[in-house]
Parts: structure tokens; sequence; C-alpha cells
């Protein structure tokens, strides 16, 4: 654990372009600010902190600050690979390390809170950390002007090493003690000059490996669950088996008779086992004895549940998210009109790590370990459950095992119930909050349930004229902290967005919402709201293309003439996909396509499936085209959206969460069967070339999928597929 | 008390023998790289090699281990590792597989116990093989990808 001596004042977004931070950023002024200069300016010392997201050491290492949780998709790399960059460094002597919680230097610009999601990572950080790479070059550039009594602008620096034409040489880590020492600090210029990229070296470029490349392939990378603090305690929790429910009395008699088990304590949550090892804590937790008081609980199966939202969507929204010209009029007269109904049920992220948190409460304080994703509100869930001063609350931040957005919690539910348990044990010892599999995957918040209904109609040309969209199901944001941002006038933006935003050309437009409440806890997950509505919106225009004896390429192309880029994608897609038609492959073959804008990157997907003998579906490939702007790791991006096409893939064939009687029936993989390696199809990414700045690449590879499968088993089966997930279904070649 | 044969090494733990030999590696001999994911053999993140043999750690309780030789990535990496091994760390780095990681170290040693196996595996050797071992990050296409690298490697 190495957080800051001192924790600055927390709840202030941290303002790039406020007066103070540029003035000092250069010089050692915000390194002793934050206390993490163990050394007097001067004396040999570790690395020097040059700005809260550069440090240089003497042997030359420069270590990035990552903000952002890194649970997979590469944004440790990302910002890493940014800093190299705008620094001249040299790519090896790279090092990264999670910035400790502190909202106020390591907000997410896009939230104003300290936090990963929403695919903003690397888009809001952009211009913040070229601008902490450029001030660190310019400091190091102009101590080693001052020794060498040469202008700052002979000087040249490459890899790492700075040079002037004299022959006079020197690495970073030789002027770190200095630059970082000045007393005269170098301002960045107020407007950084940035480098031009036909300059660049790393960003773009292929090669360039990831940070956590070897930590995580020898085994030596640290996770939550692998944390051991002296003196810890593993706790591991009997939760109810119904939401709402609360323990009523336990009965511990055998618990207390499994070796190593030092604690039962009851916690609002459920009854927790404290133990030295994990597996006394499982084997103790196992055989507790729990009464439950279900006054209160969710007892509705999610059958009745879905039933209320197919209800919800045969009348009129309660609510409108979008209202342009006259859909229902226009769909009164249309020569063709489709109907459509879809169904998306309940999903668990199921991350590979399941949850866990490591806490201590300790002399008034907090100090928490974990892959925490939105620091801001952990702190002040922290704060509020111990019952200390936002302060007294520290965070490190360490490698998260997966997440799809359940570490990221309005409630942090996960944290809150390690320090409810530490709280009530009154142990000052570091206890470590172990979820299995089964507690991971019954715990709820998950990617709501929702029902859609379209009605779209053609005209005599074959062209979209009205497009009347209802949607209903549980809203993400309602009761948060992000509720007054997010749901306007009755509408969670995350529960429409992707269909009220409809980027094909319909003159008449609605989009209406039924929020449905349920005691079932549901959270974003991988790509939110375009989980369900791209399916909806990509599968109708489908069909439209087939109702208008139109090619469904063609046909989209035909309405995305003034969004120019999805159609970048979705002729990129098609090219390198060799696109003839969805049944140019054969008989007992199809070929989808789907193309969607999310978190302002641009992804279509051809999806290529055969028929088997047995009536399953087959993917055997996907061909990806994304813009998502200046590619910062072409690499890192290609993974991106081949696990994207997995995440979805997975989901799509057979992934959901039912519940009998309020009792979630999925407990582990045997139930929740994710994606193998024996269904995973060649996936093959393309990048759009593009100028544009950065924007995000973990979400996006997700939505386009389930539509392009369903719209390829289409063309080679005549069926379409609207409820997901597939399931066993069977299907005959068309 | 039980002993083991680690990654060449003699362990004496005192746990009781019923305890899987998953949790005696993590939290007694303190081998963390090996991953705790579902305990109940359906994900391969705990995967260790008993006597060259894939094994689920999990579900392998410590009194069954014997005389068995226990390997784990720890003994996969460096220069005592097999060839095997250090094929497929080799090829596990240059094409960059990993995402969040967790899963990593149990998908090597299935890919390591396959190429000692099959030094040519095909694609449908490899999603045989590999069918046990769950990565929700989708790794698949370079898991693939990553063991056909480390066979080529094996032949040069
Ligand atoms: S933890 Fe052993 S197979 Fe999943
Ligand atoms: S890399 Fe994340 S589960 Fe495989």
């Amino acid at each position: 654990m190495n957080a800051p001596t001192r924790v600055p004042a927390k709840g202030q977004p941290f303002d790039l372009n406020r007066r103070g931070f540029l003035a000092v950023a250069g010089g050692a002024g915000l390194g002793l600010m934050i206390g993490l200069r163990a050394t007097p300016a001067g004396a040999a010392a570790g690395p020097v902190r040059f700005n809260p997201f550069v440090k240089v050491a003497p042997d030359g290492a420069v270590t990035v600050i990552v903000k952002h949780l890194d649970k997979g998709q590469g944004v440790a790399t990302g910002l890493a690979t940014i800093v190299a960059e705008e620094m001249d460094a040299d790519w090896a002597t790279i090092r990264t390390e999670f910035a400790p919680a502190n909202p106020e230097l390591y907000a997410n610009l896009a939230f104003k809170a300290q936090g990963t999601g929403g695919s903003t990572s690397i888009a809001n950080s952009w211009d913040q950390y070229r601008t902490a790479a450029a001030t660190a070059r310019a400091a190091l550039v102009k101590a080693a002007a001052d020794e060498w009594k040469v202008p700052v602008g002979e000087i040249k620096v490459e890899s790492g090493v700075i040079s002037h034409p004299s022959g006079k040489k020197g690495s970073f880590g030789q002027f770190a003690d200095k630059a970082g020492a000045a007393p005269e600090p170098v301002a960045a210029p107020q407007a950084p000059q940035f480098k031009d990229p036909k300059d660049y070296r790393l960003i773009g470029k292929e090669g360039v490996h990831r940070v956590d490349n070897d930590a995580k392939t020898d085994g030596t990378a640290i996770y939550t669950q692998d944390l051991k603090f002296p003196g810890m305690l593993v706790a591991v929790v009997a939760h109810p088996p119904k939401f709402g429910a609360k323990p009523k009395s336990f009965d511990d008699a055998e618990t207390k008779k499994v070796k190593g088990v030092e604690r039962v304590v009851q916690i609002p949550t459920g009854v927790a086992v404290l133990a030295k090892s994990t597996w006394a804590a499982i084997k103790g937790r196992n055989a507790l004895k729990v009464e439950w008081d279900e006054t209160g609980a969710e007892t509705r199966g999610s059958e009745a549940m879905l039933a209320a939202c197919r209800e919800a969507v045969a009348k009129p929204g309660v609510a409108t998210a979008t209202n342009a010209g006259d859909a229902e009029g226009a769909l009164k007269g249309a020569a063709k009109v489709i109907e459509a109904d879809f169904a998306f049920p309940y999903l668990a992220h199921a991350a590979m790590e399941p949850l866990n948190a490591c806490v201590e409460l300790k002399d008034g304080a907090v100090k928490i370990t974990t892959g925490a994703q939105f620091q801001s509100i952990d702190l002040a869930v922290a704060s509020q459950v111990a019952g200390v001063p936002m302060d007294k609350v520290t965070i490190d931040t360490v490698w998260a095992g997966g997440s799809f957005g359940r570490r990221a919690v309005p409630n942090s539910d996960y944290i809150a119930e390690a320090i409810t348990i530490a709280k009530a044990s009154g142990l000052t010892t570091p206890i470590k909050l172990v979820w299995t599999r089964e507690d991971d995957m019954k715990g709820g918040y998950y990617r709501p349930m929702y029902a859609h209904k379209v009605k779209a109609a053609i005209g005599p040309d074959g062209m979209p004229v009205a497009w009347h969209h209802r949607i209903a199901g549980q809203s993400i944001m309602t009761g948060t902290a992000m509720e007054a941002m997010l749901v306007k006038d009755g509408v969670d933006d995350t529960s429409v967005e992707g269909a009220s935003n409809l980027a094909y050309a319909v003159p008449n437009l609605k989009v209406e919402l039924t929020t449905i409440k349920t005691g079932v806890p549901v959270l974003w997950w991988r790509s939110v709201g375009h989980t369900h509505t791209a399916h909806a919106v990509e599968s109708v225009i489908d069909e439209l293309a087939y109702a208008a004896g139109k090619d469904p390429v063609e046909y989209r192309l035909a309405l995305l003439k003034d969004k120019p880029r999805h159609t970048a994608a979705l002729k990129l897609a098609a090219e390198k996909a060799d696109w003839k038609g969805p049944q140019s492959l054969g008989k007992g073959k199809g070929r989808g396509v789907a193309v969607h804008e999310s978190f302002a990157s641009y992804v279509a997907q051809i999806v290529d499936v055969s028929i088997q003998g047995d009536g399953s579906v087959k993917v055997d490939r996907v061909v990806a085209a994304i813009d998502c702007g200046l590619v910062v790791n072409p690499d890192v991006v290609r993974s991106q959206i081949e696990g994207g096409v997995g995440y979805g893939l997975g989901a799509a064939l057979r992934n959901a969460i039912t519940l009998a009687d309020g009792e979630v029936e999925q407990g582990n993989f045997d139930s929740y069967e994710p994606l193998r390696i024996t269904d995973m199809p060649k996936v093959e990414v393309h990048m759009v070339p593009s100028g544009e700045k950065p924007t995000g690449v973990g979400e996006p590879g997700v939505p386009p999928l389930a539509p392009a499968l369903a719209n390829a088993i289409f063309a080679a089966t005549g069926k379409r597929v609207r409820d997901l997930p597939l399931g066993d279904q069977k299907f005959t070649s068309a | 008390m039980i002993k083991l044969k680690v990654n060449g090494e003699v362990r004496t733990v005192d746990v009781e023998d019923d305890t899987p030999l998953l949790w005696v590696l993590r939290d007694e001999i303190g081998l963390t790289g090996t991953k705790f994911g579902c305990g109940v053999a359906q994900c391969g993140a705990c995967t260790v090699h008993m006597d060259g043999q894939p094994v689920r750690s999990c579900l392998t309780s410590v009194a069954d281990v014997g005389d068995s030789e226990i390997v784990t990535i720890e003994g996969l990496v460096g220069a005592n590792a097999s060839k095997e091994a250090q094929a497929v760390q080799a090829a596990w780095r240059a094409l960059d597989v990993v995402q969040c990681g967790y899963c990593q170290s149990g998908q090597m040693m299935s890919a390591a116990a396959l190429l000692t196996e099959n030094k040519k595996p095909t694609d449908e050797d490899i999603d045989a093989a590999m069918s046990g071992n769950v990565c929700r990050c989708a790794t698949y296409v370079r898991i693939r990808a990553a063991i056909h690298d480390a066979s080529r490697r094996l032949e040069a």
C-alpha cells in the first residue's frame, strides 16, 4: 500500500485549467504538496514527482500514474503510451502505478468525479496526460539547458536521452532531481505545443506491448484476491436467497467447529464468517444455518417481471424520450408496416475475479485496497458507513480481474459490505471480503430486463417513413447520485440511449419509455443501454431492408447519408468482409450486418454463421470496423473489439439470469454458461483512419454483435431472433 | 502436517485434509498466481499440473495429492521451466494475449500441458484441450494464435 502521507481535500473536481496547477506542475510543487517525495529536494532520492501524473527516477524509469482502473481494457497501457510519446521517453523505461483515491487530482474530467466507465478513460485523459508529459519534458530540458548553459531551444530529446549539438548528452534520470527541485518551476505553456502526430513513434504504432503483459503472464500481477496483510482475516458472507431479505437469526454451532474460523457477525446484508484462511471462511459460511426475514423481499419470478414489461410496451409509454414528426399518424397511412417485439433478460457481469475488497478500520481511519472503479463514490460511502471523515479514507487500487461495470456501483455495495463487517466485528486487523462465484452470480446489480415494441413503416420507395419504439424496463440511474444528471422528465437516458437518438434518417420518430420497478438491483453492464437498443434498432432496420427488397448494407448506407462516421465504419467492414449480400455464402450459411455508435465510437460488424446438422448455430467469423478517432494503441483496440465480440456473443447465445419466486436460479458457470473457446469465431478488426480526438473502445464492440448475429441467422434460416438469448433453439436452413 | 512437492520444492503445510489444493497454494504457500474463479471445476482459472497433467486445483483435495509433483504458473517461468512452458510464456508475451489477466495462469497451464502431449495441435485440438478454461474477457482468438505460435517456437 503506497498511499500518500497526506491526502488533499476531496470533493472538488480537478480542473486542468485552474490557475495554479500549470504554474507548479513543472516543478516540485505538487510533488511536495501531496507528500510523495520522501526526501528533501536536492538529496539523492527515489523517483521525482513532476506532477500528479509523471514521476522520473534517477535510473531513468518514468512512472505514469494511472487514474483509471485497468480491468483488462488496457487503459494503463494507453495512458503510458500518451505520456511516453509526449515526453519522448524510452518505452522500455515506462512503469505504471494506480493513482490513489483523490478526486481533486484524479477526477475523470468527463464525470467531474474519480471513476472509470462509459469508455471515457482515454478521451478525458488525452489532453491532461499530454500536458503533464509535455510539462515534465520541459522541466527536464530546462534543467539540462541550465547545467550545460545552452539555450533550451537547441536541445533535442529522443527516447529518454537529452542531447545538445555540442555533443553533451544525458538521460532523463540524470536531470530528474534537478528538474524536480528547480527553484523556479517551469510552467507549462498555457496552450502546450503538443507533438505533431506525424512525428509519433508510439501512438498508433504496432509493436507497443501492454504494460501489464509480463506481470499477467508470469502470475505476479496482484489482484484483490491475492492481497495478504499481516493478521488479515478473510470474510465470506451468507447472503439472503431473495433480494431485500435480511437475517433474522442464525445458528453458528457447526461454523465454530471449523478450524480457522475466528468470528461470526450479523450484518444487514447477511451473516459474515471471518477466518484465518479463505477455505475456512467458505467452509464456515456453508455450515451456517440462517433464518431470513423476508418481509419486503422481492418474491416475484422473472417471468412475471417480463410479462409486466411486455404489458407496458403494449400501451403508450409513461414518458416520451423522442418525438419528431408524427410517427403514429404516418404509420396509419403507410404502405407496409412491420411490428416487432423484443425481450432481454437480466444479465450478470460475471467477471472472472469474483467481487472482493480488503479493508482496515483502525484509529478512526479506513484503508481500502481493491480494484476500485468509482473512487469518488467509494470514498463517500466508506466515510458514511465507517462513520469517519472523508479525509480519513484511503483507497489503493489494484488490478481487477474484469468488471464490465460491476465494480463501479452507485452504493459501492461490496466495499460497504466489507466495511460493515469490519465495523461489526470490532476488529482493527485487515479484513478481506471474498465473494464466491455464487455470491457474485446471485448478488444482483444485473443488466436490467427489458421489453421493446417497434412499429416501423416504409413508403412506396422502400424508405422508412415512421418509427415508433416503446421500451419498458428498470431504470439504472434512478435513486443514484447520477439521477439528476441522467434522468430527465421521467426518462433515464441509459434505458433509451441508442434508440432515442436513432442514427437513420426517419422523418417521423417516436420513442417512449415506461420504467418498471422490481426489487432486483440493476447496474450498467458493458455498453449499458446499447446492449438492448442496438439489437432492436439493427434488427428492425434489417427487416425494413428486406421488406424494401434492398441489400441490408446498401439500405443502411442510404439512410446514413449525413452520418459520415457510421458510413465509414460500415463501408470498411463491408469491404474487408467482401460483402456480396446476406445469402452469398450458400445454403446453410448466412451473413448479417449491424452498425452502431456508442460512447462516441462507431462500430460495424459483419457476422457469418452456419447452421449445424443438429440445428444449432455456429458463428464462423466476425469482421469488425471501428472509428474511435485517433488510435492510441492499435493492438489494444483490436483486443477490446475481439473481447467485445466475445462478451456480446456469450450473452446473445445463452446467458440469462432468471428468478423463481424471487430466487436467482443461476449460481455458477454450469448454469450461466460463459462463452468458451469452442464458441469463439475468427475475429478481424479494422480501424477507420481518423484525426479526431480518441474515444473509447471498451464497450462499443459489444452492441452490434447480437443484431448482426440475429440478422445472419435470418439470412440462413428465414427466422428472426428477437428475444435474447438464443438458448437451445434449433434452426433449419432456408 | 501434509508434505507437498510444489515447483520442485518440498513444502509442509498444516491444513485439514479436505482443503482444496487451490487454497493451500494460495493461502498457505503464497503462490497466488493460481486463481480462484468458480470453485467447482467449471472455469479452469485454478489449473495446475499434477505429474504433468492439468488438474483443477479447486476440486483436488490436498490429501489426494500424495507424492505427485505439482507445478503452478510460478513454476512455468524461468530457465528451469519445461521448453513447452517457455514457448507458451514467450508466445503469450509476443501476442499480448492478456486483458484482465485473471484467467491466464490457468490458460497457460492448460496450453503447456497440451503442447507437451501434442507439439503441433490443430484448431480443433486446441479447442478440445482449452474448452475447460473460461476467459470472460474473451481472449480466445489470441489464445489459439499463441498456442500455434508456441508450437512454431518448439519446432524452431
Ligand atoms: S476455480 Fe477451479 S475450475 Fe474454476
Ligand atoms: S483475460 Fe480476463 S478473464 Fe481472461
